[in-house]
């Protein structure tokens, strides 16, 4: 028999305690047990980024984490980078340009972009191509999304080293 | 009830295997927790154990999270000795001045691996336990004589990296040890390094096909490969060859003529193992050129990609 154990952790500046089995996962447990939606599950594997969400300041794969893990941390879903319920201005940027179609990576491609703008403000093609590497798309292509965080960034088509 | 025609998955969401999760604060009780559970496992980042606990092809009977010990998640430089925790993940490598000053080269290494999610999570010490044909933090261990140092309840070893990797996923560590951290003497002389990594295409996937040099400025050089064969691969003939001489054409064509004697790829689902070996010579002399130009500073930024 497996222990159940009580976690506590912050969800978008919410504390929260939940019992927790050692094998349940990340993932599964925000969409199922706490009921937030915004990470998917894509690969379940780590390959996609569509399960993206940020554990004490830093995007991860939840599908490749353990809830028991989270333990103590600060996590952040799509849901916690709203400003104070509206879309930010990197939403507002892709919805402006219309980068997605279906709209199943989004929220991983907007934690992603948002993690690489925290460390390149003023990023260049290359470094937003890498950032959002782990993100896959499948219907608009990339360039689009590329374009709009470009244009966030403040240079359209890509700033200078 | 059962539907016909419906498939059920092998891989699904859940992990059905259960088992007990321990997060010891102290080095002492983590070893001590490994010594008594044969069946413990260890989690760092969890970017390969998770996958393998969902896969069903691990089956631990506990996991010991080892993220609560602090004193594993340093980088120090001690005189030339580079020290990387057990914890310090591939993002941190990259971010770490040390590292960017004195072995640029693992930075390099480290932004090859998967993508940012992964590399934020993933340490390199894990990398080397799943050791897996394909990783990355391989071929410059390899090459640059690193030492494992691991630990249990008893003492303590230290173990080359040349007798760490034993065969794909198999490595030198006993039950009941601990990986603390890794140690990677940094050569006296003044050098360069290069990483090159092939996949099928630019941005996250596994190597193809890897090679790492590292060129020092009085002809010293080191050469290993990756995915080429169950386990990384030095180029010891080659690194003969290439001892105080001079990268001219003659010279390169001969270090590559060597790689077939070096390797020994296969073909599997990435690629078939004649490109492999093709890519491993033309990758080798990227590379050699690459840290030759680096050791003169008109080289290529590290991490700019090479192929």
């Amino acid at each position: 028999m497996m222990m159940k154990k009580s976690i506590s952790f912050q969800l978008n500046k919410e504390m929260r305690t939940i019992d927790v089995s050692p094998n349940e996962g990340l993932l599964e447990m925000l969409r199922d047990r706490i009921g937030v939606k915004s990470p998917k599950c894509g690969c379940d594997r780590g390959d996609c980024g569509t399960c993206t969400v940020v554990i004490d300041g830093k995007t991860v794969r939840s599908c490749l984490v353990l809830a028991i893990e989270v333990d103590g941390s600060e996590l952040t879903t799509l849901e916690g980078v709203m400003n104070q319920g509206q879309i930010n201005p990197l939403q507002q940027m892709f919805l402006d340009k219309n980068v997605f179609q279906c709209g199943f990576c989004a929220p991983g491609m907007i934690l992603s972009a948002t993690e690489l703008l925290e460390k390149h403000p003023h990023p260049t093609r290359e470094q937003v191509q890498e950032g959002l590497a782990g993100n896959l798309c499948r219907c608009t292509g990339y360039t689009p999304i590329i374009d709009a965080v470009l244009e966030h960034g403040g240079c359209k088509g890509g700033c200078r080293e | 009830m059962w539907w016909p025609g419906i498939i059920t998955e092998e891989r699904s969401v859940a992990i059905v295997h259960e088992f007990e999760y321990l997060k010891p604060k102290t080095l002492k009780e983590a070893l001590h927790a490994v010594a008594k559970n044969r069946g413990a496992m260890l989690l760092a980042g969890g970017t390969d154990l998770v996958g393998h606990l969902k896969e069903g092809s691990v089956a631990p009977s506990l996991i010991v999270d080892i993220k609560g010990l602090r004193e594993l998640k340093k980088i120090v430089l001690k005189g030339r000795i580079l020290n990387v925790g057990a914890l310090v993940t591939f993002g941190e490598l990259m971010e770490s001045r040390v590292i960017q000053s004195k072995f640029p080269v693992l930075t390099e290494i480290a932004g090859k691996v998967a993508s940012v999610g992964i590399r934020n999570r993933a340490t390199m010490v894990g990398n080397i336990c799943s050791a897996v044909p394909c990783l990355d933090s391989g071929p410059v261990l390899l090459a640059m004589d690193a030492i494992i140092h691991v630990k249990a309840v008893r003492g303590g070893r230290m173990i080359p990296a040349k007798k760490w990797f034993l065969q794909a996923r198999k490595t030198a560590i006993k039950p009941g040890e601990i990986v603390t951290h890794v140690s990677i003497p940094l050569p006296e002389e003044k050098g360069a390094g290069c990483y090159i990594k092939l996949g099928r295409y630019q941005g996250e996937d596994l190597a193809q096909a890897s090679v790492f040099v590292w060129m020092g400025k009085k002809g010293q050089s080191r050469v290993a490969f990756g995915s080429v064969g169950p386990t990384p691969l030095r180029g010891t003939r080659i690194e003969k060859h290439l001892k105080g001489k001079k990268l001219d054409p003659a010279v390169l064509d001969l270090a590559k003529e060597l790689v077939s004697e070096e390797v020994s790829p296969i073909t599997d689902i990435r690629a078939t193992k004649e490109y492999r070996l093709h890519m491993c010579k033309i990758m080798l002399e990227r590379a050699l050129l690459s840290a030759e130009a680096r050791i003169r500073g008109n080289g290529p930024k590290y991490g700019k990609s090479l192929i």
